[in-house]
């Protein structure tokens, strides 16, 4: 088990509009340890993450509130108003929420939905009704988030500093044609892609590192890993 | 003496649902999610599936006297209902559920009716077994405690 792992409890926001639904989301939730928000549809779950339909950054920003807040989310397709597949849009195209990983749920195995969804970015996805099993899936998800995370705050961090890389590595350039970024995780090394309309938006922040440079990721992680 | 009669009454009248199809596998997952932290867990979502069930039934039966029929609402509406009734594992509605959307897929406004019937029956026949059920488990309950604890 990697350091990674905290004795905090993880935040889940659940968005469903079926109220024994939610009950039951909930109870598989707590009962794997989770803390659980259910909301009934996905402009609530917007307004809790801080988010209104017409932006894609909260008005008020508390990025503290935002890490604390949600490191989840899972939502029901199937939804009036909102569907979960506009929610996880919406989500992924805010630059505050688009790293919390979302799980999408639907009672319906059709395909193409599925495929629809992965490639909007969600995580993964449930088949209705939810078993206590499928909660073993979610812990995963948020830990890469968060590793990805904590690196990013590392590449910040030692960017605005001027430091290269703590060995003086001298590892070439960094390609902004990249789109892949590794994140560590249990010792693995799993990809995580990123979308290409965020590259122009974010600066240093979504450049991807190219191989040659993964050697000094790694033992940046590592570093603050063990 | 009567505690065990009353057990194996239980035990009974859930083989039972069972066999005859109202409950399927969910239902067994629903009991396991129940515990000291939330001893009512499986009423509790029965009971909201009931609450939340009646509004959708009535939404349902206005939506078929509708005319212009909005099939498109109906199956919507259904799917709800559909779907609420999975995670209870209620077995003959969900099915019965499938038949109506197959009825409003072929805009068959008869065979909407039909099924819808049968969907109220199913419903209300799994309502009062579901209820008997829960009534008898309450009887055991308590005694379940008294007896583990003279061990």
């Amino acid at each position: 088990m990697a350091a990674v792992a905290t004795e905090t409890q993880f935040h889940v926001l659940a968005v469903d509009d079926s109220l024994p639904d939610r009950k039951l989301i909930e109870r598989l939730l707590k009962t794997s340890s989770f803390q659980v928000t259910t909301v009934d549809s996905g402009s609530k779950a917007l307004e809790f993450l801080g988010l209104h339909d017409h932006e894609d950054s909260p008005i008020s920003v508390h990025a503290d509130q935002l890490d604390v807040a949600v490191n989840l989310i899972i939502t029901d397709y199937c939804m009036p108003g909102m569907t979960g597949y506009e929610l996880l849009k919406k989500i992924k195209e805010s630059s505050y929420l688009r790293d919390i990983p979302v799980v999408i749920m639907s009672s319906e195995n059709i395909p193409s939905r599925i495929n629809r969804c992965l490639e909007e970015g969600a995580d993964e996805f449930f088949l209705k009704p939810v078993r206590l099993s499928d909660m073993s899936k979610l812990k995963p998800h948020i830990l890469k988030s968060r590793c990805k995370e904590h690196y990013q705050q590392e590449e910040e961090h030692l960017q605005s500093n001027n430091i290269i890389s703590p060995t003086n590595e001298n590892s070439g350039s960094i390609s902004s044609s990249s789109h892949k970024r590794k994140a560590v995780v249990d010792g693995e090394i799993l990809l995580h892609a990123i979308r290409p309309r965020h590259l122009e938006t974010e600066g240093t922040r979504s450049e991807g590192l190219t191989d040659g440079l993964s050697g000094r990721y790694f033992r940046l992680l590592v570093g603050w890993a063990v | 003496m009567e505690y065990s009669n009353l057990r194996r009454q239980t035990i009974f009248m859930k083989k039972n649902l069972f066999d005859q199809g109202f409950l399927d596998e969910q239902f067994n997952q629903l009991e396991e999610l129940q515990d000291e932290s939330s001893p009512n867990f499986v009423e509790e979502v029965v009971d909201l599936f009931f609450k939340d069930s009646s509004r959708l039934l009535t939404n349902i039966e206005q939506a078929i006297d509708k005319y212009p029929q909005d099939f498109y609402r109906l199956d919507s509406l259904v799917h709800q209902f559909k779907g609420s009734g999975s995670s209870i594992g209620a077995l003959r509605v969900k099915n019965e559920c499938s038949v109506f959307k197959a009825h409003c897929n072929d805009r068959s406004l008869e065979g909407c009716r039909r099924s819808f019937q049968k969907i109220k029956r199913e419903h209300a026949t799994l309502k009062q077994k579901l209820e008997s059920y829960f009534q008898l488990l309450r009887q055991v309950g308590p005694r379940e405690h008294a007896v583990s604890s003279r061990k």
